[in-house]
C-alpha cells in the first residue's frame, strides 16, 4: 500500500479545513466591515494623547460659547 | 459490516466532515430563525448599517445553532433511542459528544459578544438568554419532566423578532412582545397537529409528550385551546405600529382558516383520523407552517407599504430642491 493513497478520511478532513478555512475568512471580512460601519458611522473621533486640548475642554468650549 | 466500521474509525479519530457540524446547528431550525429576525428587524423603528443588520442576524443564527449543538450534546441518549434521531451526527457515531458541547459553548460566547458590540447590549443579553433558556431551561429541565414542555420551550423559537427589534431599537415594545406571543402560542398547535400524525417513539426514549401523557383526545383539545388563545395576539398586532389593513385582513383570514382546522381535528376520534391517514390533521399541520410564514410576510409588506411613500415623498423634496 502507497503511502500517498487517498483514504476517504482525507477527504473528510480536507473538507473540514477548507469549511474552516472559509468561515473564518467570512469572520475576518464580517469584522473589517463592523469596523468600517462603526467608524464611518460614528461622529468625529478624537484620540486622547496626554496633551491640553481646547476643544477636549468643556469650560474652553463654553467660554468660546459666550 | 463495514458501515459499522466506519462509524467506530469516525468516533475513535473525531474526524467528522464538516457538514457534521453543520448538522450540529440544526441549519432548518435556523432558517425559522433567520426569517423572523430579519422581519424584526427590519420593520423596528430606526436605521442600522447594513453590515451591522447582516451581522446581527448571521450572530443571532448563529447562537440559534450553538442552542442546538448543545440540544443535541444533551439529547444525545434519547436521539439513540429515537429512530427519527438516531442519524444525527453524535448518535451516529460521527462527532464525540464533547465536541459538540465544546461547539456550542464557544459559539455561544462568539454569537453574543459579537452581538453585542455589533449592535447593543440588549440584543447580545437577549441572545444569551435564549440559548440558555433552549439549552438549559428546556432541554435539561423540561423536556423530560413536563408534558407541556413543547409549549414552553417554544419561547425560545418566539425571541428572534425580539432579538432582531432590540438591535435596531435598543429597547422592547408591544410590536415586539406581540411578534413573540404570534411564534409562542403557535407553536405547541403546530407540532401536537405533527405528533398526532406522526408515531413518533418519545416513549421508548421516556420524554414525557402529550400525546402519550394525556392521550391524543386531550392532545386534540389542547390543539383547539392554543388556536383559541392565538387569535387576539395574531389580531392585536394589526392596531399596533408594524400592522395595518393588508396585515389585519390576512390575519384574521388565516385565523378563521386556523381555529376551523383546530376545530375539525378536535371533532375527530382516532378511528376517523386513522380511517383516512390523518389526512386533516396533515392539512392543519402545513397550513400552520404557511400561517406563520404569511402573518411575518404581511408585516414585512406593511412596513414596506409604509416606507415606500416615505422615501418617494423624501426623494421627491430633494429633487424640489435641487430644482430650486
Amino acid at each position: 500500500m502507497a503511502i500517498t493513497r487517498e483514504h476517504e478520511l482525507h477527504k473528510r478532513r480536507s473538507g473540514r479545513n477548507i469549511g474552516l478555512a472559509i468561515v473564518l475568512v467570512a469572520f475576518i471580512a464580517l469584522v473589517f466591515g463592523l469596523t468600517i460601519a462603526k467608524v464611518s458611522g460614528g461622529s468625529t473621533l478624537q484620540a486622547f494623547d496626554h496633551s491640553y486640548r481646547p476643544s477636549l475642554d468643556p469650560d474652553h468650549v463654553r467660554f468660546q460659547q459666550r | 459490516m463495514s458501515d459499522i466500521r466506519i462509524d467506530i474509525a469516525q468516533a475513535e479519530t473525531g474526524e467528522a466532515g464538516f457538514g457534521d457540524y453543520i448538522a450540529l446547528l440544526k441549519p432548518r431550525v435556523m432558517s425559522l430563525v433567520v426569517f423572523t429576525a430579519l422581519v424584526g428587524l427590519l420593520v423596528a423603528p430606526g436605521t442600522l448599517h447594513p453590515i451591522e443588520a447582516l451581522a446581527a442576524i448571521i450572530f443571532i443564527a448563529l447562537g440559534a445553532g450553538a442552542s442546538g449543538a448543545l440540544n443535541m450534546w444533551w439529547d444525545a441518549d434519547i436521539d439513540r433511542v429515537m429512530k427519527r434521531t438516531s442519524k444525527r451526527p453524535i448518535p451516529a457515531g460521527k462527532v464525540a459528544p464533547q465536541e459538540a458541547m465544546a461547539l456550542g459553548v464557544a459559539l455561544s460566547g462568539i454569537s453574543v459578544v459579537m452581538l453585542w458590540l455589533a449592535t447593543n447590549a440588549l440584543a447580545g443579553f437577549l441572545l444569551a438568554f435564549t440559548i440558555f433558556f433552549y439549552a438549559v431551561i428546556y432541554s435539561m429541565w423540561l423536556k423530560r419532566a413536563t408534558p407541556q414542555n413543547i409549549v414552553i420551550g417554544g419561547a425560545a423559537g418566539a425571541f428572534p423578532p425580539v432579538i432582531g427589534w432590540a438591535a435596531v431599537t435598543g429597547s422592547i415594545s408591544l410590536e415586539a412582545c406581540l411578534m413573540f406571543m404570534l411564534i409562542f402560542m403557535w407553536t405547541p398547535p403546530h407540532f401536537w397537529a405533527l405528533a398526532l400524525f406522526m408515531k413518533s417513539d418519545y416513549h421508548k426514549a421516556r420524554v414525557p409528550m402529550l400525546t402519550v401523557t394525556h392521550g391524543r383526545k386531550a392532545t386534540r383539545a389542547h390543539i383547539l385551546v392554543y388556536t383559541v388563545a392565538l387569535f387576539p395576539f395574531a389580531i392585536a398586532a394589526g392596531f399596533t405600529s408594524i400592522g395595518g389593513p393588508l396585515y389585519l385582513a390576512l390575519a384574521l383570514g388565516l385565523n378563521l382558516a386556523f381555529l376551523k382546522g383546530a376545530w375539525a381535528i378536535w371533532r375527530r376520534d382516532e378511528a376517523q383520523a386513522e380511517s383516512d391517514a390523518y389526512a386533516v390533521e396533515k392539512r392543519v399541520f402545513r397550513f400552520s407552517l404557511a400561517y406563520l410564514f404569511v402573518h411575518f410576510g404581511a408585516i414585512l409588506a406593511e412596513a414596506a407599504l409604509t416606507q415606500i411613500p416615505r422615501y418617494a415623498e423624501f426623494a421627491l423634496q430633494f429633487k424640489l430642491l435641487e430644482v430650486f
